[in-house]
């Protein structure tokens, strides 16, 4: 219930909202979790485990319990805590883990088989018999397991990423936050302030006390103020910094549009990499639990969280309240109650030496032993020092004291320090670098104590970054020191939970010991102790106080498990954020691209690049139709086909030729101005690396090819090459790959459709020539160069002339002819002349083994030539480069193996394999290219293809690779 | 993990392609002999503590880096253009 007058929601700004199919009001400024229990909802989910009855027990990110299902248009998003998710008009939420409703759930039925269900039931019972697992048990535990579900679909949400810089990251803004972002704030560092809360004020905002006379919420107003009219503060709210990283860099997760009604520009969340030059971690602490006999029923909620309800949401979840402690903070629970007219019934406070005075009933050395009330609590029973006490009551506020929020600092494998005094862990200093825990997150729990670390964390976080700061006076604050005297647990006769993520009770972890798994790291896997959404947040150190006591050990010796992140559930939607679909990668297209497509060519993917597969023709039914048109079509009178996306990398200055003798195997010092040679590029480890065609421009200028699929990498290569082994020579290369549009024209009618196309007609241009052109006024670079064995030449034009040129290509071709070849057709044409491509340099082969050794010059050294030389890369031994082709029309594979006929199929027989196979039009069959044991030395054999995959067995003749015109007659006509 | 660039300024590590240790920067040739290519091409030392290693700054100023940094503490305590330090050591 609500109670007038009190709480920071806008009481003018009401919303209605569904929860499990019913509508319920609440105001702008309510999260679900304190709309519900304004609206007397306390049922909220069912246990993971034992599907038993929960509500809501906290008022934070650290919620255990209060996970519910939102439904989106578009989206459904499981596990979300109620506790975080805030109201707006219109939101649908749906409680999970129940069927067929919250009330009335099938699966309690597991409650009742509980004393079979404890630690380890899984690896006791099914493990026989063993072929029981796949059919049954993992389709059964698998349908039982999880708690929200998914909706099958992609999620089409919105999610980004962004970077941030500053000085100064303040993680956490309640009182030590404020306090160092103002004082760094004030200094003039750039700085972040990050809270996951949607309110900027931590416990300021839920606890009652004065700052220099102010309330908190208006204290917390007048800092927030000042900090915006601070051109150097950022403060970024609904953001939790979820991990920390190498080099002062912070993941964050920040709720873009979760809160608001579906807006398709909106983001859902923004993954955000801040870089921090220091880092203040006030993250404040998170209250633990006690674990005593049935403390999981709905309306069994921490004494912080109630304190937050009632004043940060004018909600009281019960009418008759009682609070069960070990120490003082929990008192001012029951007295906000009272003074708001809230009726306590009782303080039940496990110290017998505490203080009695309260407005209300205070049970001193009080235990609860037992609770009451089927979906929700009804009585609580237990015993102090003047005996057993029963109580009818509907909310219980529980403290146990409170756990530093330190998990940041563990990120980088430092380990908190066990501090007695408090009974908590405390951040180990320097655990990461450039961060300091300051205010609670560092075990200082009075609210002057955090305004005087947050200072004194800004002032020594600055002089380390090179600025000196004078300590402000502080604002005056309550300085109560923080009595508590720890209790874990509570013996009695009913299951005790540690961990009501993941329904694990004292029981367990004590059965966990017995059983022999005594470190913490086993009792956790044992027992799934900290494996719930919460991961242990609210558990992890009562679990191990109770781990240390069935041991006999004292919690420092028993440790903690690992802290890692993230903090809170990360959705790898915003981790992966802009990475999906076309997103995953840049997509790269040609300026032919639209030509092509208007064709109706399908695409198909080379590297990041699109090229055009084949450009089919009216009437043809299949892509191999199309393509043994486009080869005869070359091969008789004339194709285009876009080639831009080769590498090309020009290369200039005095030394460029040198360079080239360094990284090529063969010579290019000795090239003509205005020719091109062929180039083979090995790796330093002696196998081929790359290839392609160099020209010489001019003296000192040449421009270099490179296949598609190595462009990045050659220029890699050069770039180590040069700063590496010959920084002091003069030379300069860039990547043009993108600067210059170039098509192959090849076939028998080429020179006819260039010189149709140029300026002047072209005169003496033999095989291997190149030089500048002029086409319609526009310089272009003409290179006689062919990959398809025909007459061919390849002009290259700046990018922007590209489609003109091309469509004009294809235009001037069509009248003899000719057009455009694809993919597919390019890659028959090749074959047929036994030109290689990266299916045969895969990088496990020589030159030796592709027939090109004598491409190594004797006369020079160059990257890889003294390794190609090691015993074992050259010889009869090695599988060569060879042709193949069936004696019959029988297909052939690539990736088909190569066995001499009659020997066995097995893996040692097998001398060899298919690399490139294309059906040659012109042959009338498959023509395939592999390599094979001394191959060179087997041409005219028969040799036997198998492909089991795909059933293929069937003899083929070993020949030479190039298996059109191998003396070049037409290349050179 | 961060990396400054002598040239860029820190830069995060994704705008780096990782190499391998700078042992590669003392190339051999065939007349130092079989071993001592063998160590250069494969043999690698695994220090825990300070390495040294190429970076290529990729999508930044294309250059070369020795990075000199930690693997026990992950910490990165320098970086050198290859091209400075190679200055006048060319062959």
């Amino acid at each position: 219930m609500r109670i007038e007058g009190k709480g920071q929601i806008d009481r003018n700004a009401p919303l209605t909202f569904k929860f499990d199919g019913r509508s319920y009001g609440g105001f702008k400024g309510d999260t679900l979790a304190s709309a519900l229990l304004a609206n007397g909802v306390k049922l909220v989910g069912r246990s993971f485990k034992y599907h038993r009855p929960r509500g809501v027990l906290t008022a934070g990110s650290e919620e255990p319990s209060a996970l519910v299902e939102i439904i989106g248009a578009a989206n459904q998003t499981p596990n979300v805590r109620a506790t975080v998710q805030e109201v707006f008009e219109g939101l649908t939420a749906r409680s999970q883990n129940r069927w067929p409703s919250l009330r009335f759930d099938a699966l309690a039925i597991n409650d009742l088989a509980a004393p079979f269900l404890s630690a380890g039931f899984y690896y006791k019972t099914f493990m026989w018999p063993r072929a029981f697992w796949e059919g049954l048990y993992e389709p059964l535990i698998r349908r039982a397991a999880g708690l929200g579900s998914l909706s099958g679909k992609h999620d089409e949400g919105n999610y980004e990423k962004a970077f941030a810089f500053c000085d100064l990251l303040v993680v956490g803004a309640g009182p030590a936050g404020l306090m160092a972002a103002l004082t760094a704030g004030r200094a003039g560092a750039d700085v972040i302030l990050a809270d996951e809360d949607h309110r900027i004020g931590g416990r300021l905002l839920s606890d009652d006390g004065k700052i220099d006379g102010l309330t908190g919420p208006e204290w917390v107003a007048q800092v927030v103020a000042e900090l915006k009219s601070l051109p150097n503060v950022r403060i970024m709210t609904r953001t939790t910094v979820t991990g920390a990283y190498d080099g002062g860099t912070f993941a964050a997760l920040e709720r873009v549009g979760l809160h608001k009604s579906g807006r398709a520009d909106l983001p859902r969340e923004c993954f955000w990499r801040i870089v921090a030059g220091r880092t203040v971690l006030a993250a404040g602490a998170i209250e633990r639990p006690i674990a005593f006999p049935m403390n999981d029923r709905p309306g069994i909620m921490m004494a912080g969280a109630v304190r937050s309800y009632l004043n940060r949401y004018g909600v009281v979840p019960g009418r008759k309240v009682t609070v069960f402690a070990n120490n003082d903070s929990a008192r001012a629970t029951a007295r906000a109650l009272m003074a708001a007219g809230v009726q306590v019934a009782a303080i039940i406070d496990s110290r017998p030496e505490a203080s009695a005075v309260e407005d209300c009933p205070v049970y001193l050395g009080g235990q609860i032993t037992d609770t009451k009330g089927r979906t929700g609590l009804a009585a609580i029973s237990g015993t102090h020092v003047g005996g057993a006490f029963q109580i009818e009551t509907d909310l219980l506020a529980m403290s146990g004291g409170w756990n530093p929020t330190l998990h940041l600092t563990c990120h980088m494998n430092g380990r908190p320090r066990w501090n007695p005094e408090i009974a908590a862990f405390v951040p180990s200093e320097g655990a990461v670098p450039g961060l300091r825990a300051a205010g609670a997150a560092n075990g200082a729990f009075s609210t002057h104590a955090c305004l005087a670390e947050g200072q004194r964390a800004a002032i020594d976080a600055l002089a380390e970054l090179g600025r000196v700061v004078a300590a402000d006076t502080l604002p005056a604050a309550e300085d109560a020191p923080y009595r508590m005297t720890p209790l874990w647990q509570v013996e009695g006769k009913g299951r005790a939970w540690l961990d009501f993520g993941n329904d694990v009770t004292t029981k367990d972890v004590k059965q966990s010991a017995q059983e022999g798994y005594k470190s913490v790291e086993h009792m956790k896997r044992y027992t799934t102790q900290g494996m719930a959404p919460d991961q242990g947040k609210n558990s992890n150190v009562g679990a191990l106080a109770v781990l240390a006591d069935a041991t006999g050990r004292g919690i420092p010796e028993t440790g903690t498990t690992t802290y890692r992140p993230p903090f809170v559930p990360t959705s790898v939607a915003a981790i992966g954020a802009g990475g999906r679909g076309a997103g995953f990668a840049p997509q790269r297209f040609l300026t032919s691209d639209q030509a092509s497509r208007d064709r109706l060519a399908p695409m198909v993917e080379a590297g990041l690049w699109y090229r055009p597969s084949y450009f089919p023709k009216p009437g043809e039914q299949t892509w191999r139709e199309s393509c043994d048109r486009e080869v005869m079509m070359v091969r008789e009178a004339v194709g285009v086909a876009d080639v831009s996306t080769l590498g090309k990398i020009d290369i200039q200055g005095r030394d460029a030729a040198r360079f080239l003798d360094f990284v090529y195997t063969n010579t290019f010092s000795t090239l003509p101005v205005g020719r091109v040679r062929y180039g083979l590029m090995l790796r330093e480890d002696g196998y081929v690396f790359d290839d392609g065609t160099t020209a010489r421009l001019g003296e000192n200028h040449y421009l270099m090819t490179t296949t598609t699929a190595a462009a990045g990498l050659v220029m890699r290569h050069l770039d180590f090459v040069h700063q590496a082994y010959c920084a002091d020579w003069d030379l300069r290369f860039i990547s043009v790959t993108e600067s210059w549009a170039q098509f192959a024209i090849a076939g028998p009618k080429a020179r006819d459709l260039l010189n149709s196309m140029l300026d002047a007609p072209l005169g003496d241009f033999p095989f291997m020539a190149c030089g500048p052109v002029q086409i319609g006024g526009v310089t272009a670079r003409l290179f006689r160069i062919s990959f398809s064995g025909e007459t061919g030449y390849e002009i290259a034009v700046p990018t922007r002339y590209g489609e003109a040129l091309f469509r004009d290509l294809l235009a001037r071709a069509e009248t003899m002819g000719g057009g455009p070849y694809g993919m597919e057709a390019l890659n028959v044409l090749r074959i047929e002349k036994g030109f290689i491509t990266h299916a045969e340099i895969h990088g496990r082969v020589t030159a030796f083994d592709i027939g090109m050794e004598k491409m190594v010059s004797a006369k020079k050294d160059c990257i890889g030539k003294a390794a190609a030389a090691r015993p074992g890369l050259m010889g009869a031994e090695r599988e060569q480069l060879v042709g193949l082709r069936p004696f019959g029309d029988e297909r052939i594979t690539s990736g088909a193996h190569l066995f001499v006929p009659g020997l066995d199929l097995t893996r040692e027989n097998s001398e060899g394999y298919i690399t490139s196979v294309g059906w040659s039009p012109l042959f009338g069959k498959d023509l395939a290219l592999g390599f094979l044991k001394d191959g060179r030395a087997r041409i005219g054999q028969s040799i036997r293809v198998i492909d089991r995959l795909r059933k293929i067995d069937v003899l083929c003749e070993v020949c030479d690779p190039v298996f059109l015109d191998k003396e070049g007659e037409k290349l050179r006509a | 993990m961060r990396i400054t660039c002598p040239l860029c300024g820190p830069r995060d590590r994704r705008e780096f392609y990782y190499y391998g240790s700078d042992d590669y920067l003392n190339r051999v040739t065939v007349e130092d002999g079989i071993d001592a290519l063998d160590n250069f091409l494969f043999l690698r030392d695994n220090p825990a503590g300070v390495t040294r290693d190429l970076w290529y700054h990729e999508t930044g100023c294309a250059q070369w880096l020795r990075v000199t940094r930690n693997t026990v503490t992950h910490e990165v305590l320098g970086a050198e253009l290859v091209a400075d330090i190679k200055k006048g050591a060319a062959k």
